[in-house]
């Protein structure tokens, strides 16, 4: 069969056929994942060699997510990661915006060089600051409610603070900040506007796509975390998603509470990514950062 | 005025009620086994029975995914932060011991003097923690295969040698009737690998490391022994006999039941599925390849942390969970193998003539611990990759000689990890 180029009905149909089997690539995991939580563990087994294993077919039913729960404290891990993730993209938000701000149109001493040293972490792997930081926060002074006490470690707060700031979130900033026209923050400062004005008047109501940009990078971050609450938090008080995961991996795997348990935890990062979406892609187009 | 002498009376009797509570010292345990309800309810009744005991101390329980639990132990060590109590998996043991994280046990060793020699942790000759389960691997068969392919039942006084297990598998493959004659889990490549797979090299009289003085690998693990344990290895898989490293995970779980394997080299804290699936299911003992079937042995322990302001209230309570009555309600709970005679003949499946008993008796007879060294925490991890390329078809001799160059290396690099 030839192809007529000027068919524009078949130009069509194929790049719609290999955009979707592109997509399945991608949803296919997600679609395994979802079913095989409905399914026992010995037809989830058997299924996995099989067309089956992406369907909702046979021995259907809610049991391994009654299981999850009776297995760990599913929703107080969610809680958890939640509430970390949150505060922890709200203020992100807010402080390496501001420094951002000041490395992009305050005029100091040494900003160059600061700026240069704060995109330089980029290159430092967490895995190799993760030790120091940890004997830094197991002698960090607090003051709470019984006065003042002395180490972070088995808090909210030590998931948090370490990581408000980075390197990346500040950049995302001060690039998009460069692209703003000039002449508006000018004329702000000759109207007589403080830099705080021109921050949270000018700035910041024309930062939204970046805004959406660094939350949602910020929250995969946040969300994802494993290693740092793994060395810092030893009660379950405190426990985030992924450490409490390991719950499920027992002698005998139980897949069918594990695909439940990872169904249950993907559902706040899809509301999450489905509420910032079209200003995600706004500023991808806008900056061409990729997630 | 009734009414508040009642409340009075009341308070003073609530008071009174409270002080042994409050006299108690508080004591931490951590545990590895959070998401095992079965473990955490015995435990847990463990600690409430232990706590309303008596009146000076109190245990509080932490518990941690397995799977990160090490992990979570030495970044807790590095901060000052580990409990009085803590569980430690037996190979790793003198690790922690050397690190600096447990202290000896302060009971008398006399005290366990009935417990099965792999629930021991001993190191530089003291005590340091103490098993309330053991494990072991079997070969799993089914008594109508053995009948069909004309085998005879091995016995733990009478096991299999090399040439009797070859010649199983050999007509097993011949049979047609399996995807593979032997399933031997090669997909976990975790310490399975060292525990399941270190016992074969063992009865081929090699070993990870010289047990003499802990201070080499030299001739241990790439001597005649271990060229033959090599090569016999890597002929399982390039004869077809097993799956390689790249099996099925699935297949491990369910391949034995569904009857795509005539043998699984297993462990026992399967069996009670499979039996459930297999009417005719045998436990057969390990093969001997010259110098006497091994198994593995060591599972979970507990121990008193180095930081502990309260070893002596550790070591009660440590003494008050190894009761027969708790070693049997564990091995009910988890199918393990309870570590003392007394505690299974309490138990429903290891009394005489239960359904696992032969595994008591193949841990007592067969049972090697895994070498007791500081150092094991790597040269496990040597093994296993020594173990994976080989399979995958790597010159055995070179495996084996790096492997050793990697675990003298080690060794080495931390002063012979007090070896003396």
């Amino acid at each position: 069969m030839v192809i007529n180029p000027d068919n524009y009905g078949l130009r069509l149909f194929v790049r719609y056929l290999v955009l979707s089997l592109i997509a399945l690539i991608f949803i296919f995991p997600l679609v395994f994942m979802i079913n095989s939580s409905f399914k026992p563990d010995s037809q989830l087994l058997a299924d996995t060699s099989s067309l089956r294993a992406f369907l909702p077919v046979g021995d259907i039913s809610l049991n391994n997510y009654f299981g999850a729960f009776q297995r760990a404290p599913v929703g107080l891990f969610v809680f958890n990661s939640v509430l970390v993730t949150g505060v922890t993209v709200l203020l992100s938000l807010l402080i390496c915006s501001l420094a951002a701000f000041s490395f992009t149109f305050l005029q100091w001493k040494g900003r160059d060089v600061m700026l240069s040293i704060v995109i330089a972490t980029l290159i430092i792997p967490f895995e190799t600051i993760a030790i120091p930081l940890l004997l830094l926060v197991s002698k960090l002074p607090w003051i709470g409610l019984e006065g003042l006490e002395w180490g972070w470690l088995n808090t909210y707060r030590v998931q948090i603070i370490p990581w408000i700031a980075d390197g990346l979130t500040i950049f995302l900033f001060v690039q998009y900040f460069k692209g703003l026209p000039g002449e508006l923050i000018e004329a702000s400062r000759v109207e007589g506007a403080s830099w705080w004005q021109v921050y949270y008047r000018v700035v910041m109501p024309l930062s939204g796509p970046v805004l959406a940009t660094a939350a949602i990078l910020k929250f995969l971050v946040m969300y994802n975390q494993y290693l740092w609450p793994l060395i810092v938090v030893q009660q379950e008080n405190y426990r985030p998603v992924m450490v409490g995961l390991g719950y499920f991996f027992q002698l005998n795997v139980a897949w069918g509470e594990v695909m439940a348990y990872l169904t249950l935890i993907t559902v706040p990062v899809l509301i999450f990514y489905l509420f910032l979406q079209r200003a995600f892609i706004a500023s991808i187009a806008s900056t061409g950062v990729k997630g | 005025m009734k009414l508040t002498n009642h409340l009075a009376g009341a308070m003073i009797a609530s008071t009174c009620l409270c002080v042994p509570a409050m006299a108690q010292t508080k004591l931490t345990m951590w545990y590895h086994g959070a998401g095992n309800e079965v473990e955490s309810k015995i435990l847990n009744q463990i600690i409430s029975d232990f706590n309303t005991s008596q009146s000076d101390w109190a245990v509080s329980i932490e518990s941690f995914p397995e799977k990160t639990y090490n992990d979570s132990i030495a970044a807790a060590a590095l901060a000052g932060n580990l409990p009085d109590i803590l569980d430690v998996d037996g190979p790793i043991m003198p690790n922690w011991a050397w690190a600096g994280y447990l202290q000896p046990l302060p009971i008398d060793e006399s005290e366990f003097a009935d417990f099965l020699p792999g629930t021991k942790g001993v190191w530089d000759g003291k005590l340091y923690s103490i098993g309330l389960w053991d494990a072991a691997v079997a070969l799993f068969a089914r008594q109508s295969t053995l009948k069909e392919l004309g085998l005879r039942t091995p016995t733990l006084d009478k096991p299999w040698s090399s040439e009797e297990f070859m010649a199983a598998l050999d007509a097993a493959k011949a049979s047609g009737k399996y995807e593979y004659a032997l399933d031997l889990g090669m997909n976990d490549q975790g310490e399975w690998y060292s525990y399941a797979f270190s016992p074969f090299l063992q009865s081929f009289g090699g070993d990870i490391v010289d047990r003499s003085t802990y201070k080499t690998a030299e001739g241990a693990l790439n001597g005649e022994a271990a060229q033959a344990f090599g090569e016999w290895w890597q002929s399982l898989f390039a004869g077809g006999y097993a799956p390689g490293t790249s099996e099925d995970p699935a297949d491990q779980q369910t391949g034995f039941i569904e009857g795509k394997f005539a043998f699984q080299w297993n462990g026992n804290w399967r069996a009670v599925e499979t039996m459930a699936a297999v009417d005719d299911v045998v436990f057969l003992p390990a093969p001997d390849f010259g110098a006497g079937s091994k198994i593995g042995a060591g599972s979970w322990q507990f121990g008193v942390s180095a930081k502990s302001k309260h070893p002596e209230g550790a070591a009660e309570f440590i003494k008050f969970a190894t009761q027969d009555k708790y070693l049997a309600a564990f091995s009910d709970g988890i199918g393990l193998i309870p570590p003392t005679p007394s505690a299974a003949q309490m138990t429903k499946n290891y009394k005489d003539g239960g359904t696992l008993a032969m595994f008591f008796d193949l841990s007592k007879a067969q049972a090697l611990v895994r070498p007791v060294t500081p150092g094991y925490v790597v040269q496990s991890k040597v093994f296993t990759k020594a173990a994976a390329d080989i399979a995958n078809g790597a010159d055995v001799a070179d495996t084996l000689d790096a492997a050793v160059d990697e675990i003298d290396a080690d060794i080495e690099n931390n002063d012979g990890y007090g070896h003396r």
